[in-house]
């Protein structure tokens, strides 16, 4: 992963910006999309309606919208922060009013023949406010209390809409994708250690505050045998899918959970067990070393970055790739309460799909122009 | 850190040293998922893959058809019947309330059915289906199918109902099934009892039948989905029905018998076979319709049977006890003959009545009969003889020859309900009335009244026994269990009694028949009048009235006649009869509730029940099943 070749800064064209995007990590993204096709043709009992041929001609379009997000210059990123970010929090608001329940929840938003979910294009706005807010600010005065305000409105203000509606999965996940880039920026550790305490503190408050299906949720997670048929059940019946799994799996198509229906939602959050019950622990693994694949390709794309902008744009998509991953893969295993997070790429879900396709194009955006020269704003 | 030199060096080490933590926190994470898969698909994957299996896989019972009754000649009985009946699952009642609702939109449940459904359904275990509602006509049937989508779990299930196309004929000896109930599973521990479709012998035949026509359930494994409905059929083991059972009654005979009844109230008709012991007709009236148990009786009509005077739910001819009056004095004659308290040539005086201190025993001959000895009093039925033989022979002897006659205790018959009567003895009076044993009870078991109480059937048991040379033959009414296909073949030919000898002395015995005899056929009789001229059917008898309140001095002077009382206090009319005379087959009694006077009421009963009797007898039943087992 050397880059002395990029020592000296030469016009790079765009043959050169075509050959830099990374193809590995995008052979690595449809190999997981192709994963999904599979196990969503599965979870249809063995047809490619409804789901898997859908999933994977959404996945060709994000895929050409992906490598278009790549081409693009970060500057238009770094202009671009704040519109994105006002817009998605204007979309927010308009869903907690005039949004469409699903799921005991205000999630999304009709617009014409389209459905869009405003808290996935919050996910990516977030980040990019941050990263541009960070590129601005010289090292002694990210560490600085005051400066980590701003930030901090940043990330509140779209979680605090976002439990309105009420979704606290991606609360959290925006939540915890902001603290990461607030943590690579520089923010003092002490900061992080009283806002862990000030959230242990707030516990018994947002408990009040919770719905009480949310707070089933968490005490079923506590206890799942506690009501076995009822708000246990899911994860009971996910537990049941993949131990059945064994090793090697049912068998593609053979998974009884998933088509005699016992798993819920299986094509969406629980998409992961249908999966791993037909194909094992060794399935699991091969998709989960997928996802860390992707994981590394970030990572290594934010150390190569010369410019603070990509670092922390590259760093906030891999958190949010690995946050998805793990929030939904562990929910479902039953070491976390059920919250709805898809998994990405896998589960069925356009707008999911389309956002984290949009930070991909960022992350290899980012490789594509590791060399840009980007002023500081302030 | 070569990349990182232009200008922010500082902003990037931090970074990088912050992203690598992050980074290594990320990959302890993904760890810790993985070791959650390897707890999960490694270590407990048995036990998931059992709890997948038991999920997935769904043991059903196939209940087995019950066995069906027929009479002797191979008339059906109780018989199966095929029934349409709604089924209904759910996952302890997850759900029940929406398909509870929407099923009473379509069927119409009402509020009683409404509630116990929602009961069957939260109490159903292993999804096992309840019952929605039985006997389906085909429009709901298509009504349930059109609108299946909406009902989750619910399924037409071709099920078997019972039926009784004697109806109120057979009533009390096939009786009738219900609804498992807690004390029917009491020591019985198979599985198909559990199914809410099951249904269980509660009276009658059908209970004490009961594990012999239940047969055995079939299983079959079915792959269920989420909502219970089966998904497609893995493994099926085929039940045994059960057997079929073949009494011994006479179903025309039985009919023959009712119709004569008809014109009395309430009463009892029993016909033994004295060789075999076999119940050829056991007619209580009234009966009640079994088919309103069949399907569910209301809580109204219940009631009202129960509340019934005439007791029609009742088997009178085994539950129903009354003092055997006169028919008993066989008993009091042949207890003084073998204890040689009096001899055959015994003569004892009846001047109307017999004092004892300052009691009067009335004979029912006002003039009194003079002197007789053991056959002309039994003919005459002399109070007075009977009183004094029961004094010389004692209650002990009398008892004791009693309760080898069949008194006292119940039968090897079986049917559920069956009273053992009363003989009592000095120690029974000790306990149950607290006083010791008196002369004058002596007095009153010799002419069967008192504390002496039985039951139709031991009068029928009693008089075969007489008949038969004193051979202890036991009632029976289970001719053959046969199963579907066997065939039948005729009984075996007997001539003399199977049972163990009660060995009388034959003397004796002669004696006491001769009297039976005299009763009909001599002019001397009590019930000469029901005299059979046809020497083949000539047959022999004992006619009964037995008290049910005491007749006092008063009534005595005031002549007040039997029909002037209240029904329910009027006496129990009551006659035994066996024939043919000179070779006897058959024993007969009739107990007409409150009918008066034996002779009059219950004699043309028996004469013609008995009568009826010997002319179907024995050749042509045999040629009739010969044809029944050639079919």
């Amino acid at each position: 992963m050397s880059s002395t070749a990029l020592d000296a800064p030469a016009p790079v064209g765009f043959a050169e910006r075509i050959w830099r995007i990374n193809w590995g990590l995008a052979l690595v993204l449809t190999a997981i999309a192709g994963v999904g096709v599979l196990a969503l043709y599965s979870a249809a009992g063995g047809r490619f309606e409804p789901w898997a041929s859908r999933h994977a001609v959404r996945y060709g379009a994000a895929f050409i919208l992906m490598l278009t997000v790549a081409l693009i210059h970060p500057k238009v990123w770094l202009a671009m922060a704040w519109p994105i970010y006002i817009v998605s929090l204007a979309l927010l608001v308009a869903v907690d009013l005039i949004g469409k329940i699903g799921m005991g929840a205000q999630r999304w938003l009709v617009i014409g023949p389209m459905q869009i979910q405003p808290s996935e294009i919050a996910k990516v706005a977030v980040i990019l406010v941050l990263a541009r807010y960070y590129h601005g600010l010289r090292k002694e005065q990210a560490s600085q209390f005051l400066y980590t305000l701003p930030p901090l409105l940043v990330i509140l203000a779209p979680v605090a809409l976002v439990m309105v509606q009420p979704d606290l999965g991606t609360a959290m996940m925006v939540l915890m994708a902001g603290g990461a880039l607030l943590f690579v920026a520089g923010v003092r550790l002490w900061m992080f250690l009283v806002a862990a305490a000030g959230a242990v503190a707030s516990l018994p408050i947002a408990w009040s505050f919770m719905h009480e299906y949310q707070r089933k949720r968490v005490l079923t997670f506590l206890d799942p045998d506690r009501d076995p048929l009822g708000a246990g059940y899911h994860i009971t019946q996910s537990k049941i899918a993949i131990g059945s799994g064994g090793l090697f799996g049912k068998g593609f198509l053979k998974g009884t959970q998933s088509s005699l229906n016992f798993l819920p939602e299986k094509q969406t959050d629980f998409i992961f067990t249908t999966f791993v019950e037909e194909w094992g622990m060794v399935g699991a693994f091969v998709l989960l070393a997928l996802f860390a694949l992707v994981l590394v390709w970030g990572f290594s794309i934010a150390f190569r970055s010369q410019h603070h902008f990509g670092r922390l744009l590259a760093l906030g998509v891999t958190a949010m790739m690995f946050l998805y991953v793990f929030i939904n893969s562990a929910m479902v295993m039953g070491l976390l309460p059920v919250v709805g997070v898809p998994l990405p790429l896998v589960s069925n879900g356009g707008t999911a799909m389309v956002s984290v396709m949009f930070a991909c194009g960022l992350l290899i955006g980012v490789n594509v122009y590791r060399d840009a020269q980007l002023p500081r704003t302030r | 850190m070569k990349p990182f030199r232009k200008g922010d060096g500082e902003r990037s080490g931090l970074f990088t040293r912050r992203a690598l933590l992050l980074g290594g926190v990320q990959g302890i994470l993904l760890s810790a998922l993985a070791g959650r898969l390897y707890q999960l698909q490694v270590i407990e994957t048995h036990r998931f893959a059992t709890l997948a299996e038991e999920n997935r896989i769904n043991l059903r019972l196939l209940p087995p058809s019950r066995g069906m009754i027929f009479d002797r000649t191979g008339q059906p009985l109780a018989v199966n019947r095929n029934n349409f009946r709604a089924m209904a699952t759910s996952d302890r009642g997850r759900g029940a309330d929406v398909l509870v609702e929407r099923l009473d939109q379509i069927l119409n449940l009402g509020e009683t059915e409404r509630n116990r459904l929602l009961r069957d359904l939260k109490r159903s275990r292993n999804a096992q289906p309840v019952v929605v509602r039985e006997n389906l006509g085909w429009e709901d049937v298509a009504r349930i199918e059109f609108n299946a989508p909406d009902l989750p779990g619910v399924f037409i299930d071709l099920g078997q109902s019972r039926d009784y196309p004697e109806g109120e004929l057979m009533s009390h000896i096939v009786g009738y099934t219900g609804r498992v109930s807690d004390e029917d599973l009491a020591g019985r521990d198979d599985p198909v009892l559990q199914l809410a479709t099951m249904r269980f012998g509660k009276k009658g035949v059908e209970r004490s039948l009961e594990d012999d026509l239940r047969g055995r359930a079939g299983a079959v494994q079915v792959e269920v989905n989420a909502v219970g409905r089966v998904v497609r059929e893995l493994d099926r083991t085929e039940g045994q029905p059960g057997s079929n059972a073949l009494l011994t009654i006479d179903l025309d005979l039985q009919r023959f018998a009712a119709e004569k009844m008809k014109q009395h109230q309430s009463g009892s008709v029993v016909v033994l076979d004295v060789i075999t012991g076999d119940v050829l007709v056991m007619a209580s009236t009234p009966g009640f319709d079994p088919s309103t148990f069949a399907r569910g009786i209301t809580h109204s009509e219940w009631r009202d049977l129960l509340d019934n005077p005439e007791r029609p739910l009742h088997n009178k001819a085994i539950a129903g006890v009354y003092p055997p009056g006169s028919t008993y004095k066989m008993v009091t004659a042949l207890a003084a003959l073998e204890s040689k308290a009096i001899d055959p040539y015994t003569r004892l005086p009846c001047v109307g009545y017999l004092e004892l201190g300052s009691i009067k025993f009335h004979c029912w001959l006002k003039g009194g009969h003079g002197s007789t000895n053991v056959v002309e009093a039994i003919a005459g039925s002399c109070d007075c003889f009977f009183y004094e033989a029961a004094r010389r022979a004692g209650v002990d002897r009398i008892s004791d020859m009693a309760t080898r006659l069949g008194f006292g205790r119940q039968s090897d018959l079986g049917l559920p309900g069956e009273s053992a009567g009363n003989q009592p003895t000095r120690a029974w009076k000790q306990e149950k009335v607290g006083k010791p044993w008196q002369h004058g009870d002596t007095f009153n078991l010799g002419i069967g009244q008192g504390y002496m109480n039985c039951t139709p059937l031991q009068l029928a048991i009693m008089t075969a026994r007489l008949a038969n040379g004193g051979y202890e033959v036991q009632p029976n009414l289970l001719l053959a269990k046969a199963t579907p296909r066997e065939e039948l073949g005729p009984p075996p030919p007997r001539s003399k009694p199977a049972a163990p000898s009660l060995r009388l002395n034959p003397q004796h015995l002669a004696m006491i028949r001769d009297g039976m005899n005299q009763v009909v056929n001599s002019g001397l009789g009590t019930a000469n009048q029901l005299r059979v001229r046809d020497p083949a059917l000539a047959f022999a008898g004992k006619t009964g009235t037995a008290q049910v309140k005491r007749i006092t001095e008063r009534e005595r002077d005031m002549g007040i006649t039997q029909a002037q009382l209240p029904w329910h206090l009027r006496h129990h009319a009551l006659f035994v009869c066996y024939g043919p005379v000179d070779n006897p087959r058959y024993a007969c009694a009739v107990i007409v509730e409150h009918g008066m006077a034996g002779g009059a009421t219950a004699g043309p009963i028996g004469r013609d029940v008995l009568v009826e009797t010997m002319k179907r007898d024995p050749s042509r039943r045999s040629d009739r099943f010969r044809k029944m087992a050639s079919r």
